[in-house]
Order: structure tokens, then C-alpha cells, then sequence
């Protein structure tokens, strides 16, 4: 019954977790991406225990609910802890128009499956098949790091960008080992944790938190 | 004996502790010194245990250190030691509750460099990286200016992105070997020949690997965040950071390519290296010609060596003896200037070069060690860096990479001369007429850290036993013949 499934499953999780990364670069406000980016943490999750499950490994499964709280729970609400209404405010206003973005989008999940299957030349497993959406992410992680000016619009894409890295690790090879696992989790809350801390000196500093107002350091 | 590999990691941790419990006493300043110490020591240690052919290891294989492990730690305790004894603040303000988070943040940061050199096991390596990223955050941003404060922003973003990238190369470098009979990150088992990895997979996840390790070691194109993050932190971060944290980036890259080089062969890091090498000299050469800051003017000059460094190891096993001398002097050197810098900073107020002139007549105690610590940094012999330099130089000529360091020769002339003028405008000359002045003996801090970094970088070279027998066992290491 669930091997039928299976491969349907595999393509649902990646296709919600290509979709959300695909409306955080629509969306302009900062409110709507942290949500999707706690869907795209839950679609991740989601994936780990099916992987999990079919491989029958109890511990991808914990790995599974590791990353549920970390990147579906955990790492959203310290984005949005302070006052909704004033997250909500927020509109952020990209270096690049909607329609631009979501044709970059496009042109760079092409490009990776292209990289992906010419150049890692990767099985025919159905994991194997799906690998190009996590450097899908990972790209588009980067578009939104450099197109945006907010600093917690880029600590955004930092996210979506680990987030497509572990992807790839779990499509590729069925995740690293749990140790290892277990200390990513824990580097990136910390820098998240970190460049949260600084967004709120900026704001003291600077009165705002765009980040183009960070060049007075030069040659 | 496996017991020691512990004390780097648990020592610093421990004294960090201590500190944040002895905060608002004037002990808590001793703590970075404490840390670097333990770090220092457990170094020595294991460099005798491998001289003597013991390779102790721990952890089920987690920890390990060979003789490159162990000469990298000798580093990072020689370098923390002589960057935190050289800035110990004064009593009286290390009473305050910063002065406490910031000796603890050292110690961590000491902590996981030691992680990173002795942890048998790339994915670990990986996370200890990232902890030295997240120990210094801070240390950056611990002035609170809107400067540094900037310069924190820009660091954090472009490490972590830098390392996030390498992560994406150990993820595929690990997907290579699941495909063989044991799945493993240990970068013992990764480099034997026998394993029978994905060409293709190990190709990209070194690229990336590298490049990601790269842009943590400062090497250009991905340089921008350094000057900045080390003209902005206080003077004992910047040595640590320019003295050593930039190698240890570099050992990661080391590790990685004793990986791909079984595999693929040596040419495509090879290329890779050195254009970054040499992208670097262009860059320090061409931004130090007209450089108006003096602690700038150190941090590039820390892009330059590494430059220089990676085109070292570019060339292979004939040029690293002379990279990992270089990495040792280098190291203490950097971390002298900044220590220096600090000082020159804190008396004169400003960091801007034009504005201090005179030092030598003016302040002689501080002139002086500065213009020997800069004729060492731009090779002068007897000190070490000028033999390291002339090492990588000719083991290029004798693998026929004439080119790359004749290019980088070139470039390392106009470096040369930059400098020069630049630390004849800070020293040499007389004060304008009419202001009074009385010569300054003082150092303005303690004197024998900068005397034992200089005494050491001066003579190391000259000692072919034990150095030259530890130098050339670490690049047996990466040979994969021991």
C-alpha cells in the first residue's frame, strides 16, 4: 500500500517545498514569509519521515520531529516575536519587480535539474529524481539574499537556503549522520538567534532595519 | 593519553564558566590567557606524542590528531596566548558584566578552533567552523558603534552563507560515500584509495567545499566581509581572527583536498587555488596602495598572505612544509601588529594613518616593536614568514607552476613597497615644529608577549629538529601515507 504511494508522497512534499519558495519570493510582506517558511520547515519534516518510514529507519524519523520544532516551529516564532502588528507593517521593497523574480525562479530551477542530472548523473531512485529541487532552493535562497533589503527579509533567505541543503541531503543520501544533524540545528538557531539580536541593535542604531544604510565601512 | 584531546575543548569551556562566575572580580580578565594556555599546552603534548609516532584519538574516533592536527592546535594556543596576554585589559575595567561575556566569548572561540582541528570527521569540522562564526559575532559587534555593528552584520551573513555553501559540498562529498560499502564523513577513512567514490559527486562537493572553507579564510573573490569584521573587532579578536582562524579555514581546505586529490586528482583544486592566490594578492596589492587605516591596512595584508598560502597549496606536498611554517608565523606576527594596533589606537585615538606620525621619536616604545613586527610581516629574514615565502616560491618553480608564482612575485614587490611607505609615514619623521613633546617609553601593556612572538618567529626556521621532523610528518599526513 505504501510503496504505491511513495513516490507520490516524495513528489508532494518537494512540489510544496518548491512552491513555497517560489511565493516567499512574491510575497513582500514579512508576515507571509515567515509563514511560509514554517510550511516549507513542516513540507521538510514531512519528507524526512516519509524517507524514514519507507527506508525503515526509526531515526530519521526523530530527525523527522527534530526539524518540525527547529525549522517549523522554533525558528518562525523567533522571527515573528515581536508585536504582530507591528510584523504585519512591514512591506518589504525588493531590488527586483514580482514578475522577474518569479521568471529568475523559474529559469533557476531549470538550470538545476540541468546541473543535476548532467552533471551528478544521479540514479534512478525516485529521491534521485526529486534532488534538483533542494539546489532549486538553495538558488533561490541566494536570489532573495541578494534581492532583498531588509535584514530579516535576508535572514530569510539564509534560511530557505539551509532549509534547500538539507533537502538535497536527505534526497540525495538520506540525510547526514544524527550527530551532525543535531549540530546544524544548533548552529543555525544560534546564528539565527545572533543576527536576530542585530537586526534589533540596527533598529536602535539606524532607525529601521534596511540593510543598504550599512556602508560606512569602505575603501 | 587520548585524554588530552579533551583538555582544549573542555579546559577553555571551563574557564569560561569561571569567568561568568567570578564576573565583577578583576580575575575574569585572566581567563582568555587561562584558555589559551590550556589550548597551548595540550598542543605541545600532542606534537610529542606524534613525533614519538602515537596518534592518539577519542570519542569512537570522532577526535583524533595526527601530526597536523596537533601542530594546528600548538598554533591556535601559541596565537590566542600571545593575542589575549598582549591585550589583557586593565583591572579596573574588567569589572564590568561586559568584560566577563566577552573573556567567556574568547574561550568558546578558542574552544571550537580546537574542535576544528582535531575533530576526525569533516561534518564536525564543519560545525566547529561555524561555532568560531558564532563565538566571534559578537566579539565583533563589542564596541556597539554603528561601525562595528556593521562590520558584525556583514561578517555573520557572509560566513555563515560562505559555510552554509561548504555544507552543501560535505552533503554531496557524504552522498559519494554512501554509494561504496561504508557511508562515512571521517576524513581518515575519505582518503584512503580504495574507496571507490563518485567522481562526479566528489568533483562538485569539493568545489563547493572549498569554496565555502574559502570564503572564511578570507580568499578573494569572497574577501569583503575581513576588513571590515578586523578593523572593527577589539585588537586581541583581530589577532585571533587574522592570526589563526583564517589557517584553520585554510586546514579545512587541506583536509577537503586530500580528499578530492585520491580521487580526482590535484589539477582542478589546483586551478581553483590559484586563482583565488592570486585574486588575493591583486586585491591586497591594489587596496593597501592607497590605504588610509592602519588596522585595514593589516587585515589585507592578512588577505595577501593567505593568498599566498593558497597558492601554496595549489603546488601540492612540495610547498606545504613551507605553507604550515608560514601559517605559525604568520600567525604570531598578526597577532604582535594587532595587539600593537590597539595600543597605537587606544593612546592616539585614531586609526587613520595620516594622523599618526612622528611614533618613533614620539613613541618609542611602541614604534619599535611595530617596525620590526613589520619588517617581519613583509619578509624580512631572519623571521620566518621570508623563508615560507621563499619555500612556496621555488617548490612552484620545481612543479612548473612558473607562472603563478612569478605573477605573484610581481605582485608581491608592489605589496612590499606599499607597506613601506606606509609604515615610514606612521614612524619615520619629525613632529611638527613648535608642539612639546617628551619621548614615550612605555609599551602601554604587557612587553614579553611581543618579545617572546618575535624572539620565536626569528629563530623557528633554524631549528630543523623537532620543527622540521613535525613539518614534514603533517605533510606526510595529507600524503595519505601515514
Amino acid at each position: 500500500m505504501f510503496e504505491a504511494f511513495y513516490p507520490q508522497l516524495i513528489g508532494l512534499c518537494t512540489g510544496s517545498l518548491l512552491l513555497t519558495s517560489a511565493l516567499m519570493v512574491w510575497r513582500h510582506s514579512l508576515l507571509a514569509s515567515i509563514r511560509l517558511l514554517a510550511l516549507q520547515g513542516m513540507a521538510l519534516a514531512a519528507l524526512v519521515a516519509v524517507i524514514g518510514i519507507a527506508e525503515g529507519e526509526p531515526e530519521l524519523v526523530l530527525v523527522s520531529l527534530l526539524i518540525f520544532s527547529v525549522k517549523g516551529v522554533g525558528l518562525p516564532w523567533v522571527l515573528a516575536h515581536q508585536s504582530k502588528a507591528a510584523v504585519k507593517q512591514i512591506q518589504e521593497s525588493p531590488r527586483l519587480n514580482p514578475t522577474a523574480a518569479l521568471l529568475a525562479v523559474t529559469l533557476l530551477t531549470i538550470l538545476s535539474y540541468v546541473v543535476v542530472s548532467r552533471v551528478f548523473g544521479l540514479g534512478d531512485s525516485v529521491t534521485g529524481h526529486a534532488a534538483p529541487i533542494g539546489l532549486a532552493m538553495v538558488l533561490i535562497g541566494f536570489l532573495l539574499l541578494i534581492s532583498r533589503r531588509r535584514a530579516r527579509s535576508q535572514l530569510i533567505g539564509f534560511l530557505m537556503l539551509d532549509n534547500g541543503i538539507a533537502t538535497l541531503a536527505f534526497l540525495t543520501s538520506g540525510g547526514v549522520p544524527i550527530l551532525l544533524e543535531f549540530a546544524v540545528s544548533l548552529d543555525v538557531l544560534l546564528v539565527v538567534l545572533i543576527l536576530h539580536v542585530f537586526a534589533g541593535r540596527m533598529r536602535t542604531k539606524f532607525g529601521g532595519t534596511a540593510v543598504d544604510q550599512l556602508r560606512e565601512l569602505h575603501d | 593519553m587520548s585524554f588530552i584531546l579533551w583538555i582544549p575543548l573542555v579546559g577553555p569551556l571551563a574557564f569560561a564558566v569561571l569567568g561568568l562566575l567570578l564576573r565583577g572580580s578583576a580575575l575574569c580578565r585572566f581567563v582568555g590567557v587561562a584558555a589559551s594556555s590550556a589550548v597551548l599546552v595540550s598542543g605541545l603534548l600532542l606534537v610529542s606524542a606524534a613525533l614519538s609516532g602515537y596518534v592518539p584519538d577519542s570519542g569512537g574516533g570522532m577526535l583524533r590528531a595526527d601530526a597536523l592536527s596537533a601542530y594546528m592546535l600548538t598554533v591556535v594556543g601559541a596565537v590566542g596566548l600571545i593575542s589575549t596576554w598582549g591585550g589583557l585589559s586593565s583591572a579596573t575595567s574588567s569589572r564590568t558584566r561586559d568584560a566577563a561575556g566577552y573573556e567567556a566569548l574568547i574561550a568558546l572561540f578558542l574552544a571550537a578552533m580546537s574542535l576544528a582541528v582535531l575533530a576526525d570527521s569533516i561534518g564536525l569540522m564543519w560545525a566547529a567552523v561555524e561555532a568560531t562564526t558564532i563565538a566571534t559575532a559578537f566579539l565583533v559587534g563589542h564596541h556597539r558603534t554603528r561601525r562595528s555593528l556593521e562590520a558584525a552584520w556583514k561578517y555573520v551573513i557572509l560566513g555563515s552563507v560562505g559555510v552554509a555553501i561548504a555544507l552543501l559540498g560535505i552533503v554531496l562529498i557524504y552522498a559519494a560515500s554512501v554509494g561504496t560499502d561504508t557511508p562515512t564523513l571521517s576524513w581518515l577513512l575519505l582518503s584512503q584509495s580504495d574507496l571507490g567514490l563518485d567522481p562526479a559527486l566528489i568533483t562538485a562537493g569539493g568545489a563547493l567545499a572549498v569554496l565555502g572553507f574559502a570564503t572564511k579564510s578570507g580568499l578573494a573573490p569572497m574577501h569583503s566581509w575581513l576588513p571590515d569584521a578586523h578593523s572593527q573587532a577589539p585588537a586581541p579578536v583581530s589577532g585571533l581572527m587574522s592570526g589563526v582562524l583564517l589557517s584553520v579555514a585554510l586546514y579545512a581546505i587541506l583536509r577537503i583536498q586530500s580528499i578530492t586529490d585520491l580521487v580526482i586528482g590535484p589539477e582542478f583544486l589546483r586551478t581553483m587555488l590559484s586563482i583565488g592566490g592570486l585574486l588575493s594578492l591583486l586585491v591586497a596589492a591594489s587596496l593597501l596602495i592607497r590605504q588610509r587605516d592602519y588596522k585595514r591596512m593589516l587585515a589585507y595584508s592578512s588577505i595577501e598572505h593567505m593568498g599566498l598560502m593558497a597558492i601554496g597549496v595549489a603546488i601540492g606536498p612540495a610547498a606545504l612544509p613551507s605553507v604550515l611554517l608560514y601559517i605559525f608565523g604568520h600567525g604570531l606576527i598578526k597577532a604582535t601588529l594587532f595587539v600593537i594596533s590597539g595600543r597605537i589606537l587606544k593612546i592616539e585615538g585614531t586609526p587613520s594613518i595620516s594622523d599618526v606620525r612622528a611614533l618613533l621619536v614620539r613613541r618609542p616604545g611602541l614604534a619599535v616593536p611595530w617596525l620590526i613586527a613589520m619588517a617581519a610581516i613583509v619578509g624580512f629574514p631572519p623571521f620566518s614568514i621570508f623563508f615560507s615565502e621563499v619555500g612556496i616560491i621555488m617548490a612552484g618553480w620545481s612543479v612548473g607552476l612558473g607562472g603563478i608564482v612569478g605573477a605573484a612575485l610581481v605582485l608581491l614587490l608592489v605589496i612590499f613597497a606599499a607597506f613601506t611607505r606606509l609604515t615610514v609615514q606612521m614612524t619615520i619623521g619629525v613632529p611638527s615644529a613648535g608642539t612639546a613633546f617628551t619621548p614615550d617609553y612605555s609599551a602601554h601593556g604587557p612587553r614579553l608577549p611581543i618579545i617572546l612572538a618575535l624572539a620565536t618567529t626569528a629563530t623557528i626556521a633554524f631549528v630543523a629538529e623537532p620543527v622540521g621532523t613535525l613539518l614534514l610528518q603533517a605533510t606526510a599526513v595529507l600524503g595519505g601515507t601515514n
